[in-house]
């Protein structure tokens, strides 16, 4: 297949361009068929009034009546063709000079058209004939061709009466110079759709082919480009150009991510080595042993727990399969997550306290909603420790409209605005809290949790302090 | 590190037959040697027919079962045993860890689920606590461990005759722990059994639970009956 043919437009073009020509053509031969049969019924109904009056001359008058009939309507303008012949075919009277030869020797209608050239006619235009019927003509001259009916008089003599064809020729010469034309701009209009309408169209997917291939050879930033049209081609680009957009989003994510485990990792695990190498290379004491192991368990454990949960956040971005979804008590979680911080936070002179209202029960996993809050309330015992107030920490739970609302406050000194945002990315621990053990993931562990349950973590000003709020949808199926 | 061996405390214990499951062969020798050390006996089987095969025996005391097997998946053993009415407990490794897995674990027979990677000292105390040969306490109304006595039906302590007045889950976390007296217990079968939570706490929450409770029932008294076991847990045996 030819290089052009490959593209839809051409291949469109060209069915449409066949569909239409095999119509047109069709359509064009029944009408012409239809018409010069009609022409020619006419022609003959004439012939045959005229054979009928000739004959009834004759019969009234014998054949010098005729003769004069024939020679006087052989002068009228535009008139039949009429021919008297004796028996042997020599031409003795009418308006025809030479006629196709045969045509006289049967009676009755001539079963073809023929050629034959009138009396003074050598200016007369050549007549068109049919591709079958490319009779030659006679005497070199310019021929017509025509129907006629032959008629052998009692005494064999020979009556001619035909009707050129001129009429039914011409029209079918110009229904035929018609379609040829409407078969060239049939031709031409699809080579113009092909051209301007196929080949923009063309144009437009190969610039996004381009983009594309721009894109995936490395450059995430470039985008598809939107001619401003609005029309397909632009909602397709759009489209697309979201999801490079999500696509960056999640791969900036990720190289965060990465950098970030690479720093929060490297560090633990540098120490790890460290203490290692410090302890071999030290007095070979088993006391001294048994602590740079244990030191050494105890890191490693938490770098597993670290990365459990990344892996865990993963799973439910991934989006974790809700088979165990069942209904959960939230004033139930809220209390066993209190009561198990509680001596915690105390030993950090935390107050934590639970407000509760009614209960409110939601489909989720209580697992994961317990580790949320725990994650929530942990991150709100550590920030609000620091405060020289007396530091606490309120866990409330409400049922605001269709939504259950578990709200953590706490006193410490807050977050800035434009950190709050931050804080819920992985591995994000800003600059205050560095210093405070933890993996850094609580929060965006919290945040996969919420999402998971189609609810949603938000920050907002706890006036002083922060309130994390962690909203879940009540309605079931929303 | 095996801490509990090295832990003369717990060196009286007795040993396992262990069974485990394991088709990763470097993992599986690992388990073998670290039991080993630990007291106990242990087999191996590479594949679920043949792990089937050996615990149909019913000669073990604990099966630790890989839960992706060649020739046959670890769930499905579990469930071929129990249908067989073997009832020696299980515990299942397994890489895929989420709540979901446990749960799917926990449904189809198996008695404790770990998900790698794993503490050995975790996966040890967890066995251990599994075994059968440690007996069931299910029937008994009062633990005693020393002087320490907890009364399971009036909800009381007494240590050497005097009354400790408890909050209900510091009783909670006291019955567990008396229940496997002589035994490690680790931080997350305290949270799995004392508060029916199974998430990572973060911060040592479990441990400040565990002072306050040893503050109540070693304070006034000379011995101490609650240990910290370095690196694994805890431990409540008396003198």
């Amino acid at each position: 297949m030819p290089a052009v043919m490959k593209t839809t437009a051409a291949r469109l073009s060209t069915l449409y361009l066949v569909l239409f020509a095999l119509c047109a053509t069709v359509l064009v031969i029944y009408m012409t068929s239809l018409s010069v049969r009609m022409l020619t019924g006419q022609t003959q109904e004439l012939i045959a009034d005229e054979v009928q009056n000739l004959g009834r001359a004759y019969q009234r008058g014998g054949l010098p009546l005729l003769v004069r009939f024939v020679e006087q309507r052989s002068r009228q303008p535009g008139a039949n063709l009429y021919l008297l012949a004796d028996s042997n075919g020599r031409i003795l009277s009418g308006n025809v000079q030479s006629l196709q030869p045969g045509v006289l020797e049967t009676e009755g209608w001539t079963t073809r058209p023929f050629a034959y050239q009138r009396f003074g006619e050598g200016d007369a235009e050549r007549g068109m004939r049919l591709p079958g019927d490319a009779a030659p003509a006679v005497n070199d001259g310019p021929a017509h061709t025509a129907a006629a009916f032959v008629l052998r008089l009692p005494n064999q003599m020979i009556l001619l009466v035909g009707r050129d064809l001129g009429e039914p020729e011409r029209f079918r010469a110009i229904v035929q110079r018609a379609l040829m034309l409407a078969f060239g701009m049939m031709g031409l209009g699809a080579f113009l759709i092909w051209f301007f309408v196929g080949r923009s169209a063309l144009k437009r997917i190969d610039s996004v082919s381009d983009a594309s291939r721009r894109i995936m050879g490395g450059d995430l930033t470039g985008r598809l480009p939107v001619s401003g049209a609005g029309d397909e081609f632009d909602r397709l680009s759009e489209i697309l150009n979201a999801m490079l957009a999500r696509i960056g989003t999640l791969n900036e994510g990720l190289k965060q991510v990465s950098d970030n485990i690479a720093h929060d990792l490297k560090t633990p695990l540098t120490r790890l080595r460290n203490r290692a190498e410090a302890a071999l290379s030290g007095d070979p004491d088993s006391d001294a042993y048994r602590q740079a192991l244990e030191t050494a368990i105890a890191e490693s454990e938490q770098l597993i727990r670290t990365f459990n949960a990344i892996l865990m956040i993963s799973r439910l971005e991934a989006g974790y399969s809700s088979e165990h979804m069942e209904p959960v008590d939230l004033a139930a979680v809220v209390s066993d997550v209190v009561e198990l911080y509680e001596p915690a936070a105390e030993e950090v002179g935390v107050l934590l306290s639970a407000e509760l209202g009614a209960p409110v029960s939601i489909q989720g996993n209580r697992e994961l909603i317990g580790q949320a809050l725990s994650n929530v309330v942990d991150n709100a015992i550590k920030y609000s420790s620091g405060s020289s107030e007396m530091p606490k920490v309120v866990v409330s739970l409400s049922q605001i409209g269709d939504e259950a609302v578990l709200k953590v406050t706490d006193n410490g000194p807050g977050i800035p605005e434009e950190d709050m945002q931050r804080a819920t990315e992985r591995f994000v621990r800003l600059e205050r809290s560095r210093s405070q053990p933890g993996s850094g993931l609580g929060l965006s562990q919290a945040k996969a949790i919420m999402k998971f349950h189609k609810g949603r973590l938000e920050m907002a000003d706890g006036k002083p302090g922060l309130s994390v709020l962690m909203v879940f949808p009540t309605v079931s199926g929303g | 590190m095996i801490p509990s061996v090295a832990d003369p405390q717990i060196a009286y214990k007795q040993a396992m037959k262990i069974l485990v499951i394991e088709d990763d062969r470097e993992a599986a020798e690992y388990l073998e040697k670290a039991f080993d050390e630990a007291g106990h006996n242990v087999h191996l089987a590479g594949d679920g027919e043949t792990g089937y095969a050996l615990a149909s025996t019913g000669e073990y005391d604990v099966l630790v079962v890989d839960r992706m097997l060649p020739r046959r998946d670890g769930l499905s053993v579990i469930a071929g045993l129990r249908a067989k009415g073997i009832d020696t407990p299980v515990l299942i490794l397994s890489a895929l860890g989420e709540v979901d897995d446990r749960v799917t674990g926990l449904r189809a027979g198996s008695d404790d689920y770990l998900t790698k990677p794993y503490a050995f000292s975790e996966l040890l105390a967890r066995v251990e606590v599994l075994s059968r040969r440690t007996g069931s306490k299910d029937i008994e109304t009062v633990y005693r461990a020393g002087d320490l006595e907890l009364d399971r039906l009036s909800h009381s302590v007494r240590r050497a005759g005097r009354e400790i007045v408890l909050q209900p889950r510091e009783f909670r976390l006291l019955e567990y722990l008396m229940r496997h007296a002589g035994q490690v217990v680790t931080r997350t079968m305290l949270l799995e059994n004392v508060w029916d939570y199974h998430f990572d706490p973060q911060t040592n929450v479990i441990d400040v639970h565990v002072s306050r409770l040893r503050s109540k029932i070693e304070k006034g008294f000379d011995t101490p009956v609650l240990h910290t076991v370095r690196g694994a847990g805890y431990m409540l045996r008396a003198g």
